[in-house]
């Protein structure tokens, strides 16, 4: 295709001095954000481009390039004047995402990952997009288009199409108050709800350690999907030795079937912001970052807003409600790395580097960003720090159970009546979210649940009755995850769905470590062939044998929980496997 | 000194200084624990997995070459799940990456029976091979990512920066910037990547030509003419 483009323009260098003037003194760890300052300018990034971004950075060019071409939003090649991304992965693929790419790809003749001979589209399949509840979701540069169909390409290029906004419910809205309004919370709307209460409350009356031991107290553990306790952690980073200290809001929310912290985000901005500051009060960090995902533009939009609106409030700054207190945050855009949410990749990504895990211990709260004392809280979590701190903790653990405080969001997909972002107390049982608040699978009987998240595990009709805490879903076999409910009835091909599942971890393996890098690419392989009905002997075994090693060897998160749906489905329905259940 | 370390490795009681892997505590009883990324004279990074071990208690298995010994530790060297690990990462490597010269890999994939069909139909990492200067090659079919050329030629020694890598995943490969050749990038042919290299995908551009039936005369000559060339268009 790229034979038939007019000629490459001259690339004028001149405008790129006063684009990098603001990065240049930061050095390395303004790689990403001058990478993509530089993007926005020419539309990619050209060889002499990243040569003088690396020039005038200080980093290495075989550093950049390795930087750019990590990254799936930043491009070393000529791309289309727009980007169109369609998702394929579940739930999106239950919804006709794949039609709908065919049909863009057949209406502007050109292949995924490809430009179209005028140059005026790039058409690319795209990862979870985290709007899971209006499937299946095409973006369009910046532009999320909800419900796509695949008869009206034309449309759907256009951005002539339904943007919904988000869809919440539950039985219980404390997290949630300021959701699903269809509009994001000002500053006045969170104040009016008692926003910043706990901000003013902690600075004026409490110590750094007395909101440490009330974080403690509630028992509020990290809803990122590892279930660590906030207070431990934060209580960790306080006390380590090591100056500055680091406060970092995960929004790197990338998961398939993940959209909670994009709704909170987008529809509550200044919860997250005050739970960071708060976190910020209690180590001891006067810097804080909010990593976001970089298809998260409009939520990232709406955050710059409400930290500027902050700012003027002075709830950022210096001398924060005129205490010594003094803390800001910046917001670090991401580059297309599901990786890049574990939390150490977030740190080299942050840092300028490409988004390998490092080896833990050292742990983040002694040795995390720039070596330095560093807490990483996802969105929810940090949601959660203002309740808490407002109303204490005695209060937060009236809800939910001893074990499992408080209240949690569930994200519902696939199929299903009323897919959407619940908020119900720990220790509901599954059935309650599924058919009182979802109202029930639609297309059939239920076949089964992927439940928490792509590094999930399948739940059944047999697992209605189980209660939603982190004890009951343990001793179920089914991780909590990141609060991923995704519904798939019984008319789907279950070996289609492990298939795209499979796909995405090996699209998003950052090929560190050998078991993740390889068995990433090999499970996806021998499921591919499963998925078109081609049964090898052995396919089990190797399966297993590739799971367990990523499970048991591979470095981090993402290769440790990369076979978890797939080993489950093995246990779940072993026919899909032999041959004797095909459809 | 801080006080020493005790631990159990196969059962066997050492003694170590704190801050010992457990790849060196395992060394000090005779037990040689496989790997293929770990160099003495490189950082580790933990990288190829197959020195992990099962610590009991431990969730998962650890990176003897990174992982720290503890008091009281008991580790299991050759578990069935450290079976499993190990001769799955063989197999798969050995059905991605071309490993006829790599001797030591050959011989822990005979150690491991590993099965060489196991994957067979699985993707290859293809590449030409890339002879762009007088001094070696570049087969990146025979690499297996060990990231030790990349560490020599950067804070591990040479402070050179002239590689790196490109793509992700599956797709990883080592690479220059842009793929520019190696006359063009930073690199000053100091050597220690083709030194380090525990496959033959980068070797002595010497060595490469007499396994072509090259003569040593055709050879001197050939580089001869390389090294004017390039003075010339220089």
């Amino acid at each position: 295709m790229s034979s038939d483009l007019p000629a490459p323009p001259e690339f004028d260098l001149d405008p790129l001095v006063a684009i990098l003037n603001p990065y240049a003194p930061q050095g390395r760890s303004a790689l990403l954000p001058a990478l993509h300052a530089a993007q926005r300018r020419y539309g990619y990034l050209p060889e002499p481009v990243a040569a003088e971004v690396g020039r005038r950075l200080g980093v290495p060019l075989a550093d950049v390039y390795g930087v750019i071409d990590f990254y799936a939003l930043l491009y070393k090649e000529r791309v289309g004047e727009q980007i169109v991304r369609v998702c394929v992965d579940p739930p999106c693929a239950q919804a006709g995402g794949q039609q709908v790419l065919d049909s863009i790809s057949e209406h502007l003749e050109v292949e995924p990952g490809d430009i179209t001979s005028d140059g005026k589209w790039t058409l690319e399949r795209a990862p979870c997009l985290g709007r899971c509840e209006h499937a299946p979701v095409v973006l369009i540069n910046d532009l999320p288009l909800t419900h796509a169909k695949a008869d009206r390409p034309q449309a759907l290029l256009s951005g002539d199409w339904e943007q919904a906004s988000s869809q919440v419910g539950g039985d219980i809205r404390l997290l949630t108050g300021n959701c699903g309004k269809g509009a994001p919370a000002t500053i006045g709307e969170y104040e009016a709800a008692g926003g910043y209460a706990a901000l003013r409350k902690a600075v004026g009356e409490m110590a750094p350690t007395d909101v440490i031991e009330e974080i403690k107290a509630s028992g509020l553990v990290g809803r990122g999907g590892a279930a660590f306790p906030t207070g431990v952690k934060w209580e960790g980073a306080a006390g380590a030795p090591g100056d500055p200290k680091y406060v970092i809001c995960n929004a790197d929310e990338s998961e398939p079937g993940t959209f909670k912290d994009r709704v909170l985000l987008e529809d509550d901005p200044h919860s997250s912001l005050e739970g960071t500051i708060l976190a910020g009060y209690a180590v001891g960090a006067e810097v804080g970052y909010l990593y976001i995902r970089g298809e998260y533009r409009k939520a990232e939009n709406i955050v710059r807003n409400a930290i500027d609106e902050a700012r003027r409030q002075g709830y950022l700054g210096a001398n924060i409600l005129g205490s010594e207190f003094g803390f800001d945050i910046e917001i670090r855009s991401g580059a297309g790395a599901y990786i890049c949410g574990e939390e150490t990749a977030l740190f080299e990504s942050i840092e300028g580097k490409r988004g390998f895990p490092r080896i833990k211990p050292p742990f983040p709260t002694t040795h995390g960003l720039f070596g330095k004392p560093t807490v990483v809280n996802n969105v929810e979590t940090l949601a959660n720090v203002p309740l808490i701190i407002r109303g204490g903790s005695q209060a937060f653990r009236e809800r939910g159970t001893e074990e499992s405080p408080g209240t949690k969001l569930f994200c519902l997909s696939g199929d299903v009546a009323r897919p959407g972002l619940y908020e119900v107390e720990f220790g509901v049982p599954l059935r309650h979210l599924l058919e009182d608040l979802g109202g029930g699978v639609v297309g059939g009987e239920l076949q089964g649940i992927l439940f928490g998240g792509a590094a999930g595990a399948f739940a059944t009709a047999q697992h209605l009755d189980v209660k939603m805490t982190f004890e009951d879903l343990k001793e179920a076999g089914l991780p909590l995850g990141s609060g991923v409910v995704m519904v798939f009835n019984e008319a789907r091909d279950m070996r289609q769905v492990l298939r795209g599942l499979a796909h995405f971890f090996a699209d998003e393996s950052c090929g560190k470590c050998y078991p993740c890098q390889l068995g990433t690419q090999r499970q996806y392989e021998i499921l591919t062939e499963l998925a078109k009905g081609n049964y090898q002997p052995g396919d089990v075994e190797r399966l297993t044998d590739v799971g367990w090693t990523m499970t048991d060897a591979s470095l981090c998160g993402l290769g440790q929980t990369a076979a978890t749906a797939v080993l489950s489905a093995i246990d779940t329905w072993p026919e899909l496997f032999s041959g004797n259940g095909a459809q | 000194m801080t006080e020493a370390i005790k631990l159990i490795i196969d059962g066997n009681s050492v003694t170590v200084p704190p801050g010992t892997t457990i790849l060196s505590a395992a060394a000090e009883l005779g037990t040689e624990i496989p790997t293929i990324c770990y160099h003495d004279h490189c950082s580790s990074y933990g990288i190829c997995r197959l020195c992990v071990v099962e610590v009991e208690d431990a969730r998962v298995l650890q990176p003897a070459c990174v992982a720290e010994v503890r008091d009281g530790m008991n580790v299991h060297t050759r578990s069935p799940r450290v079976e499993r690990s190990r001769r799955t990462i063989l197999e798969m490597l050995d059905s991605a990456v071309n490993l006829n010269e790599a001797p030591e890999i050959q011989a822990q994939l005979r150690d491991y029976d590993a099965n060489p069909k196991r994957f067979e139909n699985g993707a290859k990492r293809e590449s030409i091979i890339i002879d762009d200067n007088p001094m070696f090659v570049r087969d990146y079919s025979q690499c297996v990512l060990c990231w030790r050329c990349v560490q020599v030629c950067a804070e591990d020694a040479q402070y050179t920066y002239a590689i790196n890598f490109s793509g992700r995943g599956f797709e990883t490969s080592i690479d220059t910037f842009f793929n520019q050749s190696l006359p063009e990038s930073t690199c000053v042919f100091c050597g220690q990547c083709v030194d380090v290299c525990p496959t033959g995908a980068l070797k002595p551009k010497r060595e490469w030509l007499l396994e072509q039936g090259q003569t040593p005369d055709e050879i001197m000559q050939l580089t001869r003419m390389e090294r004017r060339g390039r003075r010339r268009s220089g």
